[in-house]
């Protein structure tokens, strides 16, 4: 909104500057400010990404130079059975999942918490102390403690309590154990952040709308969620879904750590880590980054299209 | 805020305000029973949430024998302090080096991207230039692409760098974030010229009425920026990586997702180790909790 200021020829009130050389002054305070950023961000953002649409575009066994040109092969071949394919098909049920999990969970606990008065701040503080826990801690606890898949583990335990037998949670594939041990490290990461986000929410709702839907003889409760504080919420919803899927589509910490480069639940940022890492093979890794970041622009204009450009403005 | 609904007329707001409150909070036999069920809830939760944390202090002052032990001991008999001293002489497990790694790349790109990217937000925002428009569309585009989905490019322009297993290599390329940038830039966009004009009255150019007039008074901004950036930082995970290879270079997250993967250290180190590695940033976090709070409700970050 305001960028139109910014190309007008006369500087703005904030400007008072009418010497003759304040054109000068101005240019150098400019780059003075944002030159450094603007050397970084061509070298260390958009340089790799045209390195690397260039050399998808070769065979790079053990490099990183492009020369030995093969066309699109790289793209025929992960957009073929295989893989990468069956990477974005984990990453899909993987965000099934977790997108709407993580969305009613956190605007629950938001409403829960904004319906009581006494320790809220406590309350507050406990749901929102995991994001201060990084991810490999995280699935260390569930690998080692939770779901060791032994007896001692905390899950086996407390089945047995039930008289049921151990679990192998992170072995098992029929039924998929092991995606119950992926979500629920991930929903207790991300809750509590995505819970202060409705809860801002939440408090920018004007108490007036309830006291007229009171007035009305709207129920607090059902109707007035229905009625008012959902829609209300409709900007929050829409970013909260964005950034979780965006931060489902990057998920790469807990599925490396906790299950390897295992053939059955692979994203595609664990796939690309081997295929680059592992095996060197750098051709393929970039193609498939470049396939990969043009889905996720291609998921951004959308919800710019849908819902106006959101957030960003 | 003026004008009395129909309904309410003859009240003024506030009235109607205690109104209200008071409707609320007329207590009544259902009132009492969906409040004992919220708080029930609420508890049930909160025991859910610190579970972990609990398990993380529980098994690193035990010994492997009671954390293997079938029944589950609630909390070893006796606190075994002899597991620091076993996890920071261990030759096998170079705890320190990992945790002056992660400060020195945490506090180095915390500092960094605060400089870099408040004064890039600041000249978009505020000085008139020809160029100001056309540089914001071209940070605007990298937004659509987050960090991680070009791990693999980084990793090659660094490579040629020669900067595999250094620190810069870690800790340069994050800096330049767009998405930091363009919060920076908002930001000042609706800081009161009032006070920058006070500055240029005072013959600041543009450089002094920043450093002099708009950071100090943007304290609140920085802080949430700093603790975010921060704990995003010290949390990060598949770029140290791919970067620091060698061991000298490993950051904690690093180092400890190697011996959980290797599984060649003893249970009780692993999560005596865990348990050092976030103990700064809870310490951040609870000190701290009022500025997080803040920035994650305006901004919506998350590394």
């Amino acid at each position: 909104m305001a960028t139109s200021d910014l190309t007008a020829p006369v500087p703005g009130p904030a400007a008072p500057l009418r010497r003759a050389g304040a054109r000068v002054g101005v240019a150098r305070a400019f780059w003075l400010f944002v030159g450094p950023f603007l050397v970084g961000l061509v070298i260390f953002v958009y340089a790799p990404i045209v390195w690397s649409v260039i050399l998808s575009f070769s065979r790079a066994q053990n490099t990183v130079t492009p020369g030995d040109w093969v066309g699109l092969r790289n793209y025929i071949d992960l957009l073929q059975a295989g893989p990468f394919l069956s990477s974005l098909i984990t990453f899909t049920i993987f965000a099934t999942f977790i997108v709407p999990l993580t969305f009613v969970l956190s605007l629950g606990l938001a409403l829960l918490l904004n319906e009581v008065r006494m320790l809220r701040a406590f309350f507050r503080s406990v749901f929102f102390l995991p994001t201060a826990c990084s991810y490999v801690v995280a699935s260390l606890v569930w690998k080692l403690s939770i779901f060791n898949g032994v007896r001692f583990g905390l899950a086996n335990t407390v089945l047995s309590w039930f008289g049921v037998d151990n679990i192998a949670w992170l072995a098992t594939t029929s039924p998929p154990w092991y995606w119950l041990v992926i979500v629920t490290v991930r929903l207790w990461l991300q809750i509590g952040f995505y819970m202060i986000l409705f809860l801002a929410g939440l408090q920018r709702i004007s108490p007036e709308l309830y006291e007229a839907a009171a007035v009305d003889g709207a129920r607090h409760g059902w109707q007035t969620f229905r009625f008012i504080t959902f829609p209300q919420l409709r900007a929050t919803s829409v970013a909260v879904l964005l950034l979780l899927l965006i931060n489902a589509y990057q998920a790469f910490d807990e599925f490396f750590n906790l299950l390897g480069n295992s053939s059955f639940a692979r994203p595609p940022l664990v796939y690309l880590y081997y295929t680059a890492q592992g095996n060197q093979d750098f051709g393929h890794g970039t193609a498939g980054a470049v396939i990969l970041a043009i889905l996720i622009m291609i998921v951004t204009l959308a919800q710019g299209r849908i819902f106006g450009f959101g957030r960003a403005e | 805020m003026t004008a009395a609904t129909p309904t309410m007329a003859g009240q003024d707001p506030q009235e109607r305000h205690a109104a209200a409150q008071r409707r609320r909070r007329h207590i009544t036999p259902g009132g009492v029973m969906w409040t004992s069920v919220r708080y029930l809830a609420l508890v049930i939760s909160a025991v859910l949430f610190l579970l972990p944390f609990y398990l993380i202090v529980r098994n690193a002052v035990s010994a492997d024998s009671e954390i293997t032990a079938p029944g589950w001991t609630l909390f070893p008999g006796t606190i075994h302090w002899e597991n620091f001293r076993e996890l920071f002489t261990d030759p096998s497990v170079n705890i320190v080096q990992a945790l002056v790694n992660s400060a020195i790349v945490a506090v180095l790109q915390t500092a960094g991207m605060l400089l870099l990217c408040s004064m890039a937000g600041y000249g978009l925002a505020r000085i008139p230039y020809r160029w100001a428009t056309p540089i914001f569309y071209a940070v605007l585009v990298t937004l659509m692409i987050p960090p991680a989905v070009t791990f693999i490019p980084s990793f090659i322009i660094v490579s040629q760098l020669r900067w595999v297993d250094s620190y810069q290599g870690i800790i340069v390329p994050v800096l330049f974030s767009g998405f930091t940038t363009f919060l920076f830039r908002q930001y000042f966009l609706n800081f009161p010229h009032s006070l920058e004009e006070a500055a240029r009255l005072d013959g600041l150019g543009y450089f002094g009425a920043f450093w002099r007039i708009v950071v100090p008074n943007s304290g609140a901004f920085f802080s949430a920026i700093a603790v975010i950036t921060f704990i995003n930082n010290w949390n990060q995970f598949l770029w140290p990586l791919v970067i620091g290879q060698d061991s000298s270079k490993w950051t904690v997250q690093v180092a400890l997702s190697t011996f959980l993967t290797a599984q060649t250290i003893n249970l009780h180190e692993l999560f005596l180790a865990a348990a050092v590695s976030i103990a700064p940033l809870v310490l951040v976090f609870v000190v701290l909790q009022r500025y997080l709070v803040q920035g994650v409700a305006e901004t919506g970050i998350k590394g």
